[in-house]
């Protein structure tokens, strides 16, 4: 398998999951880039994580345990599309855990977008607005047939599906209004049993069933009629084709600016589009088309990772948290100083990405994350490292010592100047021998301090 | 000028989400008021009254007490035309001065560039918080953001301390920008540089402080408590910020709202009783202010984004009182037929400080000349 495909399937990979080891890459680039995709868009095709073994080892009832159990999901469940697509929709329909302090109705949200994330719109924004987590967070459970409450019918048509300049303050008004009604059941209290779930319920006698012109159509529209509307909108299909391209292709300017700032791409922003059409909006079919087009195997190193994509990456590189155990915790806090901390976006506008992601602070936080990490040569990722370098016969020169490790960092590229550094420090210390047991120990130690930088680089924070 | 022969500084708190600003100073004896909030409502009786129409917020209490050492300057009616109900456009509005088109230069950031043209000090401007807010984000003004105080360094985790100096080193390689490498790449390579030299001045800052103040126990104060502490220790910084979230109460407003102001209070006014106790309160002004305020009527649980809110500046050489108008509460007035029409525009307010205070030009930073008010005791 040439090189190149591995670095292309490892792009992919970092993109359509959480990115991959070598021996990974190897697997996949076997079958063939198309197959892969392929198998990425049909996640029923693999078994799910074992929930029972999560139940075991690692319950409770704290938001910390439920965001654990998603980190665990990230770095070894089987669907890596799946789980990626939870974290987009969470991205985008972004409700925090702070509000209603709720660990089910949050936790059964992020659920919702494993299973119907890959869907098609409608059915998404369907689930969505009967989601109780999403109805709490955006007050929908207030919004009465007397005194309607704009929040989620604001931010349905602002943040969820169309985009600022779109639609008028009375649409606004009048989606808000077709939500009367839609709110959730109170859930059985908390003592002595721990948390339960809250369900949906639709109440007619608190809906206004009035008549509504929204968009431009009239009638006595409920919620679903408001969304039938919506998907049918140009501008949802352009926004949608926006969101996954600046997740899953290249950074774009933060989502408020989309409505002046115009796309870096508009042909690829058009090819999605049209995907969406073709598709009624389908979300895997979007996907499918965005995966194997040219402006995809294009855009590798274009965005910069997410704190959760820095931190799964890393840990699937390092090969930790294969089982669940209480080290979880210690990669939510992780994400968290990095500046995303998962189930708890800062508003309702998610997270500021790309670019934003990375100040001094959070800079300092991800390096010493990934450094720490790879430096431990207890950790078996890191020691299959070394222990794939010490199979040579002989002594590694400089540039296969530098190259193997950027190899089996999961087929890392970085600037030549970067790689000169690199190379300068693999010299100063001569060629890496692991004939004795002394020369094994200084070569794992070297070899550990050379990954250190690598994660260090700056290359290592863009996916 | 701060009068104190100290630079002056600002220290600026965002209070994110749109803080209730009827619910702050409240116009208790005005009917329209009543009429208008029929759940989220603070009877006379229960404000803390400063003249006969107006009043704070119970929970605003050491605040208050801060208002009749005359160290409070309410802003009322602050916003500007068009208001966005967007809380992130609106935020980005208040971060850039740009209403009409999407700025990336953000007011504090040009700041920070005029006080310190060849960016020598990497403190000048610092944030205490998670994420940069975009008012501190200038291309090339380096701005060091502190998550930690007490755990702020590049590669604490390598111990032996001559391979973390080596380390550092080669860091320091690989983060120079090379020619090509793109805006982003560069932009990394700035802050990655720019994090050494700030952590490297700020290492000493927590040993070097101690206090007899004991600051409430809430993340707005852990965060003030670190600006005291930078302050504090006299690095040269002028600019400091941090925020406060959990403002947007579209519903159940009545428990969340009345906390967060008691936190907010609290907290400002153990700090400035810090800086006083360290005879450092003379040179330092708080600006503290939000993206929006809130409808005039409730909807029976919360309120919805609004326009027309307040801001309030704090500190020694602060004239107390009351600045522009109370936005009129006759439903004649209200801007749309339901929000506080706002009296004064924050881009004045922003002028005020950057010129009264900290002795800049304005007209750049905030994109013209706007009314501005005078607060200061001294300028």
């Amino acid at each position: 398998m040439p090189e190149n495909d591995l670095a292309l399937v490892a792009h992919l990979m970092r993109r359509a999951g959480f990115g991959a080891t070598r021996v990974e890459l190897e697997g996949l680039a076997a079958k063939g880039y198309e197959a892969v995709v392929d198998d990425l868009v049909n996640p029923e095709r693999f078994p799910e994580v074992d929930e029972d073994i999560l139940d075991r080892y690692f319950d409770g009832e704290g938001i910390n345990v439920s965001v654990g159990r998603w980190i665990y999901r990230m770095i070894n469940g089987q669907r890596p599309l799946q789980e990626k697509m939870a974290l987009f929709w969470h991205h985008v329909f972004a409700t925090a855990i702070q509000k209603s302090e709720h660990v089910p109705s949050m936790t059964r949200q992020i659920a919702l977008f494993r299973q119907v994330g890959l869907a098609d719109l409608r059915t998404i924004l369907l689930e969505l607005s009967k989601d109780p987590a999403m109805i709490f967070w955006l007050d929908n459970n207030e919004n009465r047939k007397t005194e309607p409450n704009e929040n989620y019918g604001r931010e349905l048509l602002e943040l969820f599906s169309m985009g600022v300049g779109n639609y008028s303050e009375t649409d606004i008004k009048m989606a808000a209004r077709a939500f009367t009604g839609w709110t959730f059941s109170q859930p059985i209290p908390i003592y002595p049993h721990g948390h339960y779930p809250a369900e949906f319920v639709y109440r007619a006698d608190d809906h206004d069933d009035s008549e509504k012109t929204f968009l431009g159509y009239t009638g006595r529209f409920n919620g679903e009629d408001i969304i039938d509307i919506i998907v049918q909108q140009p501008a949802t299909a352009h926004f949608i084709a926006r969101h996954l391209y600046n997740f899953f292709v290249a950074d774009e300017p933060q989502v408020p600016a989309w409505s002046q700032v115009p796309p870096q791409d508009p042909a690829a922003i058009e090819t999605l589009t049209r995907a969406y059409r073709d598709s009624g909006g389908e979300i895997r079919a979007m996907l499918q088309v965005l995966f194997n087009s040219d402006f995809f195997k294009a855009a590798r190193y274009r965005k910069l990772k997410s704190p959760a994509e820095f931190v799964v990456g890393t840990i699937r590189l390092v090969g930790t948290h294969r089982f669940p155990d209480p080290t979880l915790f210690e990669l939510d806090t992780a994400m968290t100083v990095m500046g995303q901390q998962l189930m708890n976006p800062p508003t309702v506008e998610g997270w500021h990405t790309g670019k934003e992601w990375i100040d001094g602070g959070t800079l300092n936080e991800r390096v010493n994350f990934a450094v720490d990490q790879v430096g431990d040569l207890d950790k078996p990722g890191v020691r299959a490292i070394v222990d794939h370098l010490s199979r040579v016969n002989g002594a590694l020169g400089a540039s296969s010592f530098v190259d193997g490790c950027l190899s089996l960092l999961g087929e890392q590229q970085v600037s030549a100047a970067t790689r000169q550094t690199l190379l300068d420090v693999a010299e100063s210390d001569g060629r890496l021998r692991f004939d004795g047991e002394a020369e094994r120990a200084e070569s794992a130690r070297r070899v550990a301090r050379l990954l250190q930088l690598i994660v260090a680089s700056r290359e290592y924070q863009f996916a | 000028m701060s009068g104190s022969g100290k630079a002056p500084v600002l220290v600026v708190v965002q209070l994110t989400g749109g803080n209730d600003f009827m619910n702050t100073l409240v116009p208790y004896s005005n009917p329209n008021y009543y009429d208008s909030r029929k759940t989220l409502v603070v009877r006379e009786g229960e404000a803390i009254p400063i003249d006969k129409e107006l009043g704070f917020h119970p929970m605003a209490e050491p605040i208050k007490g801060l208002f009749d050492d005359g160290k409070v300057a309410v802003v009322q009616g602050i916003g500007y035309p068009n208001s966005s109900r967007s809380h992130f456009r609106a935020m980005d509005i208040w971060h850039t001065c740009e209403p009409e088109r999407i700025g990336t230069e953000g007011w504090l950031g040009k700041a920070i560039r005029d006080l310190d043209p060849e960016g020598e000090n990497v403190l000048t401007g610092v944030h205490i918080g998670r994420a940069l807010p975009r008012a501190l984000a200038a291309p090339g003004v380096p701005v060091t953001s502190v998550g930690n105080l007490d755990n702020f360094g590049l590669l604490n985790g390598i111990g032996d301390p001559h391979q973390r100096g080596e380390a550092l080193e080669i860091f320091q390689r690989i983060y120079s920008p090379a020619i090509g490498n793109g805006p982003v790449m560069d932009y990394l390579a700035r802050t990655g540089t720019d994090v050494i030299r700030g952590a490297e001045r700020l290492k000493d800052a927590p040993a070097k402080y101690t206090s007899k103040v004991e600051y409430p126990d809430n993340p707005i104060a852990k965060s003030l408590r670190d600006i005291a502490r930078v302050h504090l220790a006299d690095l040269g910084t002028r600019i400091l910020y941090t925020a406060q979230g959990g403002y947007d109460t579209h519903a159940n407003q009545a428990p969340t709202h009345p906390k967060l102001l008691g936190e907010l209070s609290s907290a400002v006014n153990a700090f400035f009783t810090d800086l006083a106790e360290h005879d450092a309160d003379e040179e330092v002004v708080m600006l503290v202010f939000t993206e929006f305020g809130r409808r005039i009527r409730d909807n029976g649980s919360g309120t919805d984004h609004g326009s027309g809110g307040g801001a309030f500046l704090i500190g020694k050489q602060v004239k107390g009182g009351l600045y522009a108008e109370y936005p009129s509460l006759e439903p004649g007035q209200w801007l749309n037929g339901e929000d506080l029409r706002p009296t004064i525009d924050f881009r004045g307010v922003y002028g005020t400080v950057l010129e009264q205070w900290l002795g800049l030009d304005a007209t750049e930073i905030v994109g013209g000349t706007f009314e501005q008010i005078h607060p200061f005791t001294r300028s």
